[in-house]
C-alpha cells in the first residue's frame, strides 16, 4: 500500500539538507520497524520519493513524503511507531494512503506552496506591509532578473504568485512550487524590497513552509489541495 | 527549539551546519544540574571523520551510563568556522548542550594520528583553555589524552594534563571518582593530579623530568615527585565480552565516512608484522563471544536504522568464528535491506563465497596487503602473505567474475634494494597475466590493477622503532623506480601506480618518534596557521618549515636516524606487556630475513602474557 507522510521540520532541523533528511527518514523507517517495500536488483532502496525539496535554513509544517508498504498497516500506527524514533524538531503529523493512480506520485502533484516570511527582530524594513502587499500583490507584471543555469533574464513572476498578504512581522504568500515552475520566496521577497525601494540587510528573515499543494483543478482553473488531502486514514 | 552556540547567520554562512547542531538520533541530553560530573570528547578532526570513529562512541556510551556524569562530543571546527569563531570571540562548544567546553570538567581527546596534533592546539585555543598545562588554572578543565599516539605522548606531552595508557574501558571510573572524592574534599587541580598518576595507566607528564645528553638524545627520564611510578603499565580489557559496548550509538545527520553499524569482533593481531604498531600495542589479541556479536549486532541496527553492518577488527580472517557469524549475518540481514561489508579479510576460498554473496562482484575489487613487492622484503617485515598465496586468491577471483584488484605496499622499509622496489611492479604484473590466462570468452574485459604504496614510517613499540625513514627525496625516487618499471611491463596498460605525499610522510615520522623538545615545533606550526594537516589541501609546508627553521630541531635527527638499540628512547618510560628485549630479537631476526610465527601457531614471548588472558592462554594443552 502506497502512503503518504506528511510531517514537519522544524527547530535546528533545518540545517539539515534535503538528501540528509532523506537519509534520516530511511534509517527512521527501519528503526521504527516498518514493513517498507525494496525494489528489485542487487542493491535493493527502499520505495520512497520526496516531493518538492526544501532548502537549508528553510523551516516546514507542511513536508511530505510517499513511502510503499509490503504489508497494510493502520495508519494512526504508522504515526506513532514514527513518532516514538523522531529527533526534536522533526514530527510525523499524518500518514495517509492514497490510492494508485495520479494521486499517488507526490513529486509530480506538486503545484504550489505556502510560506510564512518573518522578519527577525530588528531587522522589519520601513515598509508598511499592510498596504504594500496588496498594491504590489496587484500588479499586473513583475518582472525581475532571474539567473538560470546559462544566463540571466527578465521574466515575469506575477503568474506565479498566487496570493500575497501582509501579516504582523512579515509576509504570507502562496507560490507556485513544483516541476513546471518554481518559484522561491526569496525572490519575491527580493522582488517587493525592490519595488518598494528598500534594501534588506542579510539574514533579514525566517521562512516557514507551511503547506504543500496538489493542483487537481483542470487548466483554466486552479484547484489546489493539501498533498495529504489525496490520501485517507485508515482504520 | 535547542538553543545553539552558533548564530543562525553563521550556520548558513558555513559549509554544512549539520556538523555543528547536535540533536543526533541516540545522542545523550541530561540535565545539567543533575550531574556531578561533564565531559566533552574530543575527536580532532571534522565531524564526519570523527564520528566515524568507534572509540569515541564506546567511551561516551559507557560515560553517559553513569548517572552522575554528562558527555558531550565535540568535532575540530572546519576552517570556515574557525575562522569565523576567531572573529566574532565564539567559544568551542560542546554538541550536545551547545555550551562552551571550558566549562566542563573533562575534556577528552582521541589521538589516532600524529597529523591531527594542531588540531588539539586549535581546539584548546578555540576554547580559551591555556595550551600548556602547567598554565591551567581550578577554571580549567581536566585535559586528557589517549588511543593510539599515546603510545609515545612525549612532542605534545606539554599539552595535556594527563594521558591514559592503554584501553579506555578499564580504569576510567577509578578516575572520576578519584576526581569527585577531591573536589568534594576542596582539593586543588594540582592534588588532584598528584592522585591521579598513582592510579595504573594514567601518565601526568608535568611530574617527570627529561634530561638529554649533547647529542640530543635521551639522558635520562625521571620521576619529580614521589607519587609519580616510574613505569606506566598499558591498560587491557581482558574479557572482551563481558566489556562495556554501545547498543545505542549515535546516528549521524550528515553522512559520516563510517555510516554503519561498527561490530568489534576482536581487538589485538595474532600476525606479529614488523612494522605494525597496532599488532604490538594491542596484544595479546582478545576475542569477543560469537554469539555476543550476534545479539549485538541485532540491537545495533535496530536501535541505529543503519542499512550497513561492517566488522571491525586488525585481521577478520583470524577470528575464530568468522564463518558461522558471517553466515548469521547474512541469513538474516538483507530481508531488512541491510548490507554487509567485510573489511579485512583475507582472500581466500570462503571469502571469496562470502564476497559473492554480500557484494556486488562487477562494482567490487578484492584488496590486498603484500606491503612489499619481494618475497625477501616480506620476510623482513614479518608479513606472512607469499606470492603463491596472492596468486592463487587472484585466480579464484578472477575465475569467479572479480576483475579489479587493489595492492597496497609501503616503499622505504630497512634493508630494502633496488630488486625489492621493482618487486611491486613485477607483482601487479604477475596477476595481471594470471587475469589474462583466463580465455577471452570466459572473462570481464580487462582487469584493473591498482598498486598503491605509502611511505614507511618507524613507529615506537614496533621492531622497526630503531629503524631510519627514508628521506623526501629518497622516497620520491623510489617512487619514481617503481613508476617506470611498472611502464616496461607487458601490461602496463591494466596497472595504475599511485604514491603519497612523501612530505606529509616526513612530518608524520618526526611527531610520531619525538620528544618533548618537539612540542614547541607543533605550538609554532600552529601559530603559523597549520591546522588540519591530514588534508593536502590545508598542509601548510611553510609553516612547518618555518617553524622548525626558528626551533632549530632537525626533522631528521627524530625521522631519518638510525637508533642504538642501547639508546634511551623517549616512550620507554611506557609498559605495553610486549618487552623490549622481544622487539630487539624481532629486529635482529628482521635483519636475517627470519619470519616469526604467529600467536596461533607458535608463542614467541614477546611478553604480552603477562596480562593473563587472550589468544596466550587459548588452546594450551
Amino acid at each position: 500500500m502506497k502512503i503518504r507522510i506528511k510531517f514537519a521540520k522544524t527547530g535546528v532541523m533545518k540545517f539539515v539538507g534535503h538528501l540528509d533528511v532523506m537519509r534520516y527518514f530511511q534509517k527512521a523507517i527501519r528503526r521504527a520497524e516498518l514493513p517498507i517495500a525494496y525494489s528489485e536488483g542487487f542493491s535493493p532502496h527502499m520505495l520512497l520519493s520526496f516531493a518538492s525539496p526544501l532548502g537549508v535554513g528553510i523551516s516546514s509544517t507542511g513536508e511530505y513524503f510517499d513511502m510503499v508498504l509490503a504489508e497494510d498497516m493502520k495508519t494512526d500506527e504508522i504515526v506513532k511507531r514514527l513518532n516514538a524514533t523522531m529527533v526534536e524538531g522533526m514530527e510525523v503529523l499524518s500518514a495517509r494512503h492514497v490510492p494508485d493512480g495520479k494521486a499517488s506520485k507526490a513529486m509530480s502533484l506538486v503545484a504550489g506552496a505556502d510560506y510564512l516570511v518573518q522578519f527577525r527582530e530588528g531587522k522589519m524594513p520601513e515598509i508598511n506591509l499592510e498596504t504594500k502587499v496588496p498594491e504590489f500583490f496587484a500588479l499586473p507584471q513583475i518582472e525581475i532578473m532571474r539567473k538560470t543555469k546559462r544566463s540571466e533574464k527578465l521574466t515575469d513572476i506575477r503568474p506565479w504568485i498566487y496570493d500575497m498578504k501582509a501579516k504582523k512581522s512579515g509576509v504570507w504568500m502562496q507560490l507556485s512550487t513544483g516541476s513546471v515552475s518554481n518559484l522561491k520566496p526569496e525572490l519575491v521577497m527580493e522582488a517587493f524590497c525592490k519595488w518598494c525601494g528598500v534594501e534588506l540587510p542579510p539574514f533579514a528573515y525566517t521562512i516557514l513552509r507551511e503547506e504543500v499543494y496538489a493542483d487537481i483543478g483542470t487548466e483554466e482553473e486552479r484547484k489546489l489541495v493539501p498533498l495529504e488531502a489525496l490520501g485517507e486514514e485508515v482504520e | 527549539m535547542r538553543k545553539l552556540a552558533l548564530p543562525e547567520e553563521v550556520l548558513l554562512q558555513i559549509e554544512q551546519p549539520a556538523r555543528y547542531i547536535g540533536n543526533e538520533f541516540n545522542s545523550v541530553v541530561k540535565d545539567k544540574e543533575k550531574v556531578a560530573l561533564r565531559g566533552a570528547f574530543l575527536f580532532p578532526d571534522v565531524y564526519e571523520i570523527g564520528m566515524s570513529h568507534l572509540g569515541i562512541q564506546i567511551l561516551y556510551d559507557m560515560f553517559n551510563k553513569r548517572e552522575d556524569m554528562w558527555c558531550e562530543r565535540v568535532y575540530s571546527p572546519w576552517p570556515d568556522l574557525d575562522r569565523v569563531m576567531r572573529e566574532q570571540n565564539i567559544p568551542l562548544f560542546g554538541l550536545e548542550s551547545q555550551e562552551p567546553v571550558k566549562n566542563e570538567d573533562f575534556l577528552f581527546i582521541t589521538l589516532q594520528y600524529e597529523m591531527c596534533y594542531t588540531n588539539v592546539l586549535q581546539a584548546l585555543d578555540l576554547a580559551g583553555i591555556p595550551l600548556h598545562a602547567v598554565e591551567r588554572t581550578d577554571e580549567d578543565p581536566i585535559v586528557i589524552g589517549g588511543g593510539p599516539c599515546t603510545y609515545n605522548p612525549e612532542p605534545i606531552a606539554p599539552f595535556f594534563d594527563l594521558f591514559y595508557i592503554g584501553e579506555g574501558e578499564v580504569v576510567y571510573d577509578q578516575l572520576f571518582d578519584t576526581y569527585l572524592e577531591n573536589k568534594k574534599n576542596g582539593g586543588t587541580r594540582l592534588d588532584f593530579l598528584k592522585k591521579a598518576c598513582q592510579i595504573p595507566g594514567i601518565y601526568v607528564p608535568q611530574f617527570y623530568e627529561v634530561t638529554y645528553h649533547e647529542d640530543g638524545t635521551v639522558a635520562a627520564f625521571t620521576p619529580s615527585i614521589p607519587e609519580a611510578p616510574e613505569k606506566i603499565k598499558k591498560q587491557l580489557v581482558m574479557d572482551m565480552t563481558e566489556a562495556t559496548y554501545p547498543e545505542k550509538p549515535v546516528v549521524p545527520f550528515i553522512k559520516a565516512t563510517q555510516d554503519r553499524v561498527v561490530l568489534e569482533i576482536q581487538r589485538g593481531c595474532i600476525r606479529g608484522c614488523r612494522f605494525c604498531q597496532a599488532g604490538m600495542v594491542y596484544r595479546p589479541t582478545r576475542e569477543r563471544d560469537v554469539e555476543k556479536l550476534k545479539e549485538l549486532a541485532t540491537h545495533m541496527l535496530r536501535n541505529t536504522g543503519h542499512d550497513e553492518i561492517s566488522l571491525s577488527s586488525l585481521s577478520s580472517s583470524d577470528y575464530s568464528h568468522l564463518p558461522e557469524l558471517v553466515n548469521y549475518l547474512i541469513d538474516s540481514c538483507p530481508e531488512k535491506g541491510v548490507n554487509i561489508s567485510l573489511p579485512s579479510l583475507r582472500i581466500d576460498a570462503f571469502s571469496l563465497d562470502v564476497m559473492s554473496k554480500v557484494q556486488d562482484i562487477k562494482k567490487s575489487s578484492l584488496t590486498f596487503a603484500p606491503e612489499a613487492g619481494s618475497q625477501r622484503m616480506r620476510n623482513v617485515i614479518n608479513k606472512g602473505l607469499t606470492e603463491e598465496v596472492i596468486l592463487d586468491g587472484a585466480g579464484k577471483a578472477f575465475e569467479g567474475g572479480w576483475n579489479k584488484v587493489k595492492l597496497y605496499f609501503m616503499l622505504g622499509l630497512p634493508t630494502e634494494t633496488e630488486d625489492d622496489i621493482k618487486g611491486i611492479a613485477h607483482l601487479a604484473e604477475k596477476i595481471a597475466e594470471r587475469y589474462y590466462e583466463i580465455p577471452k570468452d570466459q572473462r570481464n574485459g580487462k582487469c584493473q590493477i591498482t598498486a598503491s604504496s605509502s611511505f614507511f614510517i618507524p613507529k615506537p613499540f614496533t621492531p622497526f622503532q630503531w629503524a631510519p625513514m627514508n628521506t623526501e627525496r629518497e622516497f620520491l625516487d623510489k617512487a619514481a623506480i617503481v613508476k617506470a618499471e611498472v611502464r616496461a611491463q607487458l601490461n602496463q596498460k591494466s596497472i595504475r601506480y599511485i604514491y603519497h605525499e612523501a612530505d606529509i610522510s616526513l612530518l608524520e615520522g618526526f611527531l610520531a618518534r619525538g620528544d618533548r623538545k618537539c612540542a614547541e615545533v607543533i605550538e609554532k606550526a600552529y601559530r603559523k596557521g597549520a591546522i588540519f594537516d591530514a588534508w593536502s589541501e590545508y598542509f601548510r609546508k611553510d609553516a612547518w618549515e618555518e617553524a622548525f627553521a626558528e626551533t632549530g630541531i632537525d626533522v631528521s635527527f627524530y625521522a631519518c636516524r638510525k637508533r642504538s638499540t642501547d639508546e634511551i628512547l623517549p616512550w620507554d618510560f611506557l609498559d605495553i606487556g610486549v618487552t623490549k628485549k622481544f622487539l630487539i630479537r624481532e629486529w635482529e631476526r628482521a635483519q636475517k630475513e627470519t619470519v616469526t610465527p604467529n600467536c596461533k601457531m607458535q608463542c614467541s614471548g614477546c611478553g604480552a602474557k603477562s596480562f593473563g588472558g587472550g589468544v596466550c592462554y587459548e588452546n594450551q594443552n
